[in-house]
């Protein structure tokens, strides 16, 4: 048993202490939003938010997190309202969707660090994870976009 | 408007559905009877409108990305002038009402949603207005005629009264199905032609689309299986203590492909299949490596293939002018779908519910049928959303290991396949060898072509009774239909079997033969000193389209305008599908890097059923295309292939995509595929701009240039 504080709230897992968190996820806790893609920490779409920072759990054992806060997908907002899930709605960015939460939540990270990241930042921060379907234009529209409208809202 | 006989009218039903809706379907339904008879919601009828104005939609075609739930609803809706903001879309059930008229089945493949789903989709729409108008002039005591359906309500003209949808559904629902419906004309249409947002697009954002991996049924196992290291291995037994002794695992038992370990969740199950001692017979392959399917390719080229196509006398014209060879080699490609294979599967003795992303459901049914001897109606086939399809999702392995996992363990079982497994064990884009030859006259024009091909049959292996005589239509798709008006051609087609298994592959054989064609014809083009655009107009003088689309593609690109230093362009164009597409691709080599800066896409793919999803699939095929020409392949050695991991099979990555500008050419033709029709040109289009930079041709893929 292991207990660990997923979107605010404090949750128990049966799974052994070294079981990747991303099990644990979804499979221990049917938090099933963040994705399998290689196991071996090269595709990205199983990111989650640890204390802020993106973090791949396929590779992160579940005993290092206990106690930690961690960010999925189903913890952005309960109503697709975050700037980021609302640029990616407008840029109409995904398509199958499979990446797409690794690819919010590597978003949501850079802009918390860098509020007006350049081309440059985007495209060094984005290319952690992987898109087979291409939606990587949208995903830089969108990140500039949702840091247009975080920006707006700072301002307000 | 113009009358329309409906194609289906035998077959279609009109019913009433729960709450007084109004619900048209097929009479494989469940629950549709003859008309006017009341019925129980059905999950099977085309679409619902609902007492309160919303509009469900079933769709049969999977949505994979490419935006089909979308396309089909925009189809349906637009006919039946319904509120777009009220209308959802789901996927259908398995039934025989839901096949795609051109391929005869529930399958989405070959870019045929769009193309299958036309008339029918927008006839059932028809049917439903139609009827709903009825019912408004019935209800106003008017003549029909003076009603007009506008955005979910229908208007009475001369007195301006309207009344909704789901207020009229009920009466609809109990008058009997026209003889024939008006169906609108392209300048009517107020859906299709403009763009409309996704209506995946909120569940993709906030993680709750559920994919196939995500299926999770009470008492569920998660089972991965041990199958074999090298192609065409046999299992001659296997050790599972060790296995069983890994908390969490719950049975280990052999399947047709495997050894399959379950347990209450993967990571128990993939703890046990590695503690798993299995012994393998390697089969007669396992000597195998690609050199030596090679070698085999290039006997087949020698031994000569079928003609698939001639015209004039190409082996007079050889002897006449200055003569061109050479050899182009494709490479296996594999799927590597964002979500690996998997499928769930619950057998019960009274019937078999599958949980599956796939491509197919008429095969994933009746591979259930099989397996479990129930008859289709006790076979329910859910699809849940598909994390990249390409092809791969046709097959139907994973489904037969589900089902036989199920069925041993008696409980639902969801097999899951790691992503070593799914680019170990995929069916790949087939490997070709070419031969190519081309003849100049003394004015540099081009009087001869062959084109000979080498290379495995997907046909062969899904499909046989269509490879007649050696004959094989996917194999010289976009080779033996060569666009260009050049009087003597051959086009040949040796078909070599490999032990590597192969699939379609997202543009299937035009993947490699619209490569291989326009990367020679730059060759010829050179060797005339003429420009690649130019030429090529010349050369589609009877080709309207591809001249569009080329002349688009080229202008917007700024052909033949000065670039930067170290820049080319390069340009291709290809026919697939019922579309074509022309791209110009602006690359330069850093340091024996091929770096693509800008790639603009011009295609004419008739009526734009929805610009900005068509847009969507342009880059998309962009960056599908442009992993297959710049970064990896699969190999094979010692029987096994190489390739297990994003770290060898690398996938292009966001800092390496290139702007992209899709150009599309208004059209009022019917539908043409959108899926596949953008792949074709991208590998060309690269290594053409790669020979303008370096003077040396592209003769393989992916791209190598020396640093
Ligand atoms: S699944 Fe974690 S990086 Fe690929
Ligand atoms: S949207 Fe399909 S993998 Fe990214």
């Amino acid at each position: 048993m292991v207990e660990l504080q997923v979107n605010g709230r404090r949750v128990e897992v049966s799974l052994p202490g070294e079981a990747p968190l991303l099990w644990a996820l979804r499979d221990g806790l049917r938090f099933t939003g963040t994705k399998y893609g290689c196991g071996i920490g090269l595709c990205g779409v199983c990111t989650v938010l640890l204390d802020g920072e993106p973090v791949r759990s396929c590779l992160t054992p579940l005993a290092s997190v206990s106690g930690r806060s961690i960010l999925t997908i189903e913890g952005l907002s309960p109503d697709r309202s975050h700037p980021v899930q609302r640029a990616w709605i407008a840029e109409q960015v995904p398509q199958c969707g499979y990446c797409q939460s690794g690819q919010i939540l590597t978003a949501v990270a850079l802009l918390a660090r860098h509020p007006r990241p350049t081309d440059a930042q985007i495209d060094a921060a984005l290319s952690a994870v992987l898109c087979r379907c291409g939606t990587y234009p949208r995903i830089r529209r969108a990140v500039r976009r949702a840091a247009g409208l975080m920006a707006g809202e700072a301002a307000s | 408007m113009i009358r329309a006989r409906l194609t289906r009218r035998a077959f279609l039903r009109v019913g009433v559905a729960a709450g007084g809706g109004l619900l048209i379907g097929f009479p494989w339904a469940p629950g549709i009877g003859e008309s006017g008879t009341r019925a129980a919601f059905s999950p099977n009828a085309w679409l619902t409108v609902h007492p309160d104005g919303r509009v469900d939609l079933r769709v049969a075609s999977s949505e994979m990305g490419q935006g089909v739930l979308t396309g089909i609803a925009m189809l349906i809706a637009d006919e039946l002038e319904a509120d777009w903001s009220r209308v959802r879309a789901k996927q259908a059930p398995a039934a025989p009402d839901f096949a795609n008229p051109l391929m005869g089945r529930q399958q989405t493949g070959g870019s045929t949603a769009i193309r299958g789903f036309w008339r029918v989709a927008r006839e059932a729409g028809a049917v439903g207005r139609e009827l709903l108008v009825e019912a408004a002039a019935a209800r106003w005591g008017v003549d029909a005629g003076e009603c007009l359906a506008r955005r979910g309500v229908v208007i009475h003209e001369p007195t301006g009264r309207r009344l909704d949808y789901g207020v009229l559904a009920a009466a609809a629902a109990r008058l009997p199905v026209p003889e024939a419906v008006f169906l609108k004309e392209p300048e009517e249409f107020r859906l299709i032609g403009r763009s409309q947002p996704r209506l995946d697009t909120p569940q993709k954002v906030d993680g709750s689309a559920r994919f196939g991996l995500d299926v999770r049924l009470p008492g569920m196992w998660t089972a991965v299986v041990a199958r074999s290291p090298t192609l065409g291995g046999r299992l001659r037994g296997f050790d599972a203590r060790a296995a069983r002794a890994v908390p969490g695992v719950r049975a280990v038992f052999p399947i047709e492909s495997g050894v399959a370990v379950l347990a209450d969740h993967f990571w128990a199950a993939a703890q046990g299949r590695e503690a798993l001692r299995v012994h393998w017979d390697p089969g007669p392959h396992a000597g195998v490596d690609s050199a030596a399917i090679e070698r085999n390719f290039a006997e087949g080229l020698a031994h000569g293939g079928v003609v698939e196509r001639e015209t004039g006398d190409v082996d007079r014209t050889v002897r006449e002018g200055r003569f061109v060879e050479a050899l182009y080699r494709v490479p296996y490609q594999a799927h590597a779908c964002m979500e690996p294979m998997n499928a769930t599967a619950d057998v019960r003795a009274d019937g078999c519910d599958l949980y599956l992303p796939t491509q197919a459901q008429t095969a994933s049914q009746e591979t259930a049928m099989r397996l479990t001897g129930l008859p289709r109606e006790r076979v329910r086939v859910h699809t849940t959303f598909l994390g990249g399809g390409f092809g791969r999702r046709s097959e139907q392995d994973f489904v037969r290991e589900a089902v036989q996992c199920s069925m041993k363990a008696g409980r639902p079982v969801q097999v899951v396949w790691s992503r070593e497994d799914d680019l170990t064990h995929d069916v790949y884009r087939p490997a070709t060898l070419n031969r190519m030859r081309g003849v100049l006259d003394g004015k540099g024009r081009i009087v001869s072509w062959e084109h000979n091909i080498a290379g495995p049959s997907i046909l062969a292996r899904v499909a046989p009774d269509r490879v007649r005589g050696g004959r094989d239509p996917t194999s010289v798709e976009g080779a033996a239909n060569l666009p260009y008006a050049i009087p003597n051609l051959r086009v040949t087609y040796a078909l070599v079997e490999a032990p590597v298994p192969v699939g379609f592959w997202r543009s299937v054989g035009a993947s490699q033969n619209a490569y291989v064609t326009e990367c020679f014809l730059d060759e010829l083009i050179a060797e005339a000193g003429a420009d690649p655009v130019e030429r090529r107009l010349e050369l589609l003088r009877d080709r309207p389209r591809h001249r569009r689309v080329l002349e688009l593609a080229a202008g917007r690109a700024g052909w033949g305008d000065a670039l930067p230093e170290g820049r080319a362009h390069g340009v291709a164009v290809a026919e697939s599908f019922g579309s074509v597409v022309a791209q110009v691709a602006e690359v330069s080599i850093d340091a024996g890097r091929v770096r693509v800066h800008r790639v603009v896409c011009a295609v004419d793919c008739g009526i734009a059923v929805n610009p900005d999803l068509i847009g969507q699939q342009m880059e998309s095929a962009v960056v599908f295309g442009l992993t297959a020409t710049l970064k990896g392949a699969i190999t094979v050695r010692a029987g096994r292939v190489e390739q297990r991991n994003f770290d060898t099979f690398a996938l292009l990555r966001l800092d390496e995509c290139p702007r992209i500008e899709v150009h599309i050419v208004p059209g009022t033709d019917p539908p043409g595929g959108v899926g596949e029709p953008g792949v074709p040109p991208v590998a060309p289009a690269v290594a053409n701009a790669v020979f303008a930079l370096t003077g040396r041709p592209v003769r393989s893929l992916p791209i190598r240039v020396a640093g």
